[in-house]
């Protein structure tokens, strides 16, 4: 075993980065050292903006079109502020008050110096000894002129509209505008209900002309699809004439929009946002494991959306992952314990496959795991096959790949997988082994997670062939079909566990609902098979049984299950 | 805080042998016949419910139904608020979902799949009328709800309309679309044009 020691050594060789450097400004009255540049929307250094500065003081700036992944387009106005600069003198030094401190001069209109002009706080940059008035009286009323200028033509319809409870609108109509229009006029009408693409609801009178979805499917996706059309209060997004808005990343712009101008179909009056609980998940469908947040009420998953994560997925995730999760409900989904195709209960099952696995002779047994599976049930069923001698692998599952998010790997765990010894370099070259094995007689028993081994080489008549199939599955398959012992298993929404993803990022996953019938999460069955059948782990949750793998498995570091946040923690592979 | 001892005195033989107690007794007996008997003139104070209903006055707070407008329509669009709002939690609303069957009106885009109020959690608080953004519950006159069995005073969708009745209102989500479809023509009509349907 190689211990990892170089990467401290080297670390602690290395001279230390330079601080940044820094710039001092004054956020309502405080002051603060803010860095003179900060990563753009890129990742690139770039002059530190007024809205940046404000973010470090801790004070927030409304806005709209302004977002961290995106260009600044700077045109909704809405973070339009009052502040001032240090006065300079004829003399170019700067003019300083009786008490000694720099005199400011605060903005204003250059024809009419009485009267306060604003800056947008997005795009212009911050200069040494700045004062940024977020909540003067003058940015207050700019607020205000904004918001009732963006309401002129808002149709109010919150009561029918999908984003009211999570839109910027109402939350700034309620925080920085007035309860009044003085606007008297006919409102002007758009289209209402476009099918922008296969995927979006675009109702044009709710949107206020802020352009992220736009730069978004530009500047990010590559897909040039959306632009505005007509001129003035007509100003309408559109897509272009033959091109529908289709591209794998097309719901990210539902997420975008700060109002309810881009709607998801799949949501589209599904359930209001406010019922909906929010827990924190890792999205299943390939290998890049972007972080999700669940959105369930009464133990439906209704939606997922990305979760940030600047270390994997940023604030994005595909539209094939987002939609991943109709299946959970499936009305076929194995909810029986069966133990020779008769339903049973998990006492009785349990006890036949523990009697059997004790009993049985080094090499009869043959594990094929799923690279679906979590860390820490991929780490039981390894000590199970070690007990018993067991060949073990898992399938590969290959796409794909695009240049923004999707990985060519399909399976969530694949790393896993590796780590914790179930499978090899390559996945599946087992397979053929135990095919011949099962053929020629010497493995008596199988156990299969979550795949269809028939599709894989292992067919029906060769499973007919074995004294004991237990298969654990969620939904139904020629395999579970074939199961002695049938042991309903749980979708990731269901319970929590860890994958890595290909980058080797160990994330940890949230429960959001329960299983249906008499379905379990793998970790409570598995952990009852593996402490009878290969000696107690010592441990009854999933957080001892997590510190435990991470002990003893080199790769993972020692990790402590309460070290790995929500974001997830980087492995040294 | 003080206490203060109330002294009990002792009652005497008189008052001991009950007989004082009983002619007060008789006394009040006598006292509520002269005022009610019917042959004595007086009208009668009670009421023969249930064949004889109490007036409802103004602002009573009753059963809540679902209401329609002058055109027959749902007012309801499912916005959940008064599911939402309401503390028995009596109230719950199936969405109608991406392909459910739209609003049985112009321009109002959705509508309740299913609408269950359950009168046996209700407290008839009357928020989930102060809350609903369209005016399509209302807090009504019933007050006797029966039924036997727990299903029974689940009042459905259908059930809370028929109940409900009819309340005329603005037609808000009409007169968008009279608006946006003047726009459409040109000249564009400084008023908005009064469609004949």
């Amino acid at each position: 075993m190689s211990a990892p020691v170089t990467p401290p050594a080297t670390a602690a060789t290395q001279a230390a980065p330079p601080p940044p450097e820094t710039v001092t400004v004054k956020v309502n009255g405080k002051t603060v050292q803010v860095p003179k540049t900060m990563p753009n929307w890129q990742g690139k250094p770039e002059a530190t903006t007024m809205l940046q500065a404000a973010r470090c003081a801790g004070v927030d700036i409304p806005h709209y079109c302004y977002h961290d992944k995106l260009p600044v387009a700077g045109n909704c106005r809405m973070c339009l502020v009052e502040f001032g600069t240090p006065m300079i003198g004829p003399d170019r030094k700067p003019v300083l008050n009786e008490d000694g401190s720099p005199k400011i001069a605060r903005s204003v209109l250059p024809y009419e110096p009485g009267t306060p002009r604003g800056a947008i706080a997005c795009a212009t940059p911050i200069s040494p000894g700045m004062e940024i008035y977020a909540d003067s009286p003058a940015t207050k009323q700019m607020r205000e002129a904004v918001l009732e200028s963006l309401l002129i033509n808002h149709p109010l319809d919150c009561p029918i509209c999908d984003q009211a409870g999570e839109c910027k609108l109402q939350e700034y109509s309620v925080q920085h505008g007035q309860a009044e229009s003085r606007f008297v006029e006919a409102k002007v009408h758009k289209p209402k209900a476009v099918d922008l693409g296969p995927r979006i609801i675009l109702d044009d009178e709710r949107c206020v002309l802020c352009t992220r979805c736009i730069r978004f499917t530009k500047d990010i996706v590559n897909d040039d699809a959306l632009g505005i059309v007509n001129r003035g209060s007509y100003n309408t997004i559109s897509a272009f004439p033959g091109k529908t808005f289709d591209n794998n990343y097309t719901l990210n712009t539902v997420d975008l929009c700060p109002v309810g101008a881009l709607t998801s179909k799949d949501f589209r009056f599904k359930m209001r946002v406010w019922f909906l609980k929010e827990t924190a998940s890792v999205c299943t469908t390939c290998g890049t494991g972007c972080n999700t947040t669940i959105g369930s009420r009464e133990g439906v998953v209704h939606r997922l959306e990305p979760r940030a994560n600047d270390a994997v997925n940023g604030p994005w995730m595909c539209d094939t992952g987002r939609l991943n999760y109709k299946w959970i409900a499936r009305a076929d989904r194995l909810k029986e314990v069966r133990v020779g195709g008769r339903k049973s209960t998990w006492s009785t099952a349990l006890r036949e496959i523990t009697a059997k696995l004790s009993t049985a002779p080094a090499g009869s047994v043959a594990i094929v795991a799923s690279a679906r599976q979590t860390n820490e049930e991929l780490f039981l069923l390894k000590r199970l096959a070690t007990k018993l001698g067991a060949i073990t692998d898992s399938i590969a599952r290959e796409g794909e790949p695009d240049r923004l998010l999707v990985s060519g790997d399909r399976n969530p765990n694949s790393t896993g997988a590796r780590l914790t010894g179930v499978s090899f370099t390559e996945a599946g070259i087992q397979l053929p082994k135990i095919a011949a094995g099962i053929a020629s007689g010497t493995i008596r028993s199988l156990i299969v997670f979550g795949e269809d081994v028939t599709q894989h080489g292992i067919d029906a008549s060769l499973l007919a062939k074995l004294d004991m199939l237990v298969v654990s599955d969620i939904l139904p398959n020629a395999t579970t079909e074939a199961a002695t012992h049938l042991l309903p298993g749980a979708a990731a929404p269901e319970k929590r566990g860890t994958f890595v993803n290909v980058k080797g990022r160990l994330q940890k996953f949230h429960k959001a609902v329960e299983a249906p019938g008499d379905a379990r999460p793998e970790i409570e069955f598995l952990q009852e098979l593996a402490d009878a059948v290969a000696g107690p782990t010592g441990t009854s949750t999933i957080e001892g049984l997590f510190n435990r793998m991470t002990a003893d498995i080199p790769a993972f570091g020692g990790v402590q299950w309460s070290a790995v946040g929500d974001t997830g923690v980087t492995l040294s592979l | 805080m003080s206490t203060k001892v109330v002294e009990r005195k002792p009652l005497s033989a008189w008052e001991r042998s009950y007989i004082p107690s009983f002619l007060g007794g008789l006394g009040v007996t006598w006292n509520h016949f002269k005022r009610t008997a019917p042959f004595l003139g007086n009208k009668p104070i009670t009421m023969e419910y249930p064949e004889q209903k109490w007036v409802v006055p103004e602002g009573y707070r009753g059963a809540p139904y679902l209401v329609k407008d002058q055109e027959g329509a749902t007012k309801c669009v499912s916005c959940q608020l008064c599911e939402f709002v309401c503390p028995p939690k009596a109230i719950r609303i199936t969405p109608p979902g991406e392909n459910g069957q739209p609003a049985d009106r112009a321009n109002a885009e959705k509508m309740p799949r299913e609408f269950e109020i359950n009168m046996l959690r209700c407290i008839f608080c009357g928020l989930c009328q102060e809350v609903c953004p369209e005016e399509a519950i209302f807090l009504q006159k019933d007050y006797s709800l029966t039924g036997t069995s727990r299903e029974e005073m689940v009042y459905n969708k259908e059930k809370l309309l028929k109940l409900g009745g009819t309340h005329a209102g603005i037609q808000k989500w009409k007169h968008k679309l009279e608006e946006a479809e003047a726009q459409e023509s040109f000249p564009v009509a400084t008023e908005p044009q009064k469609h004949s349907h």
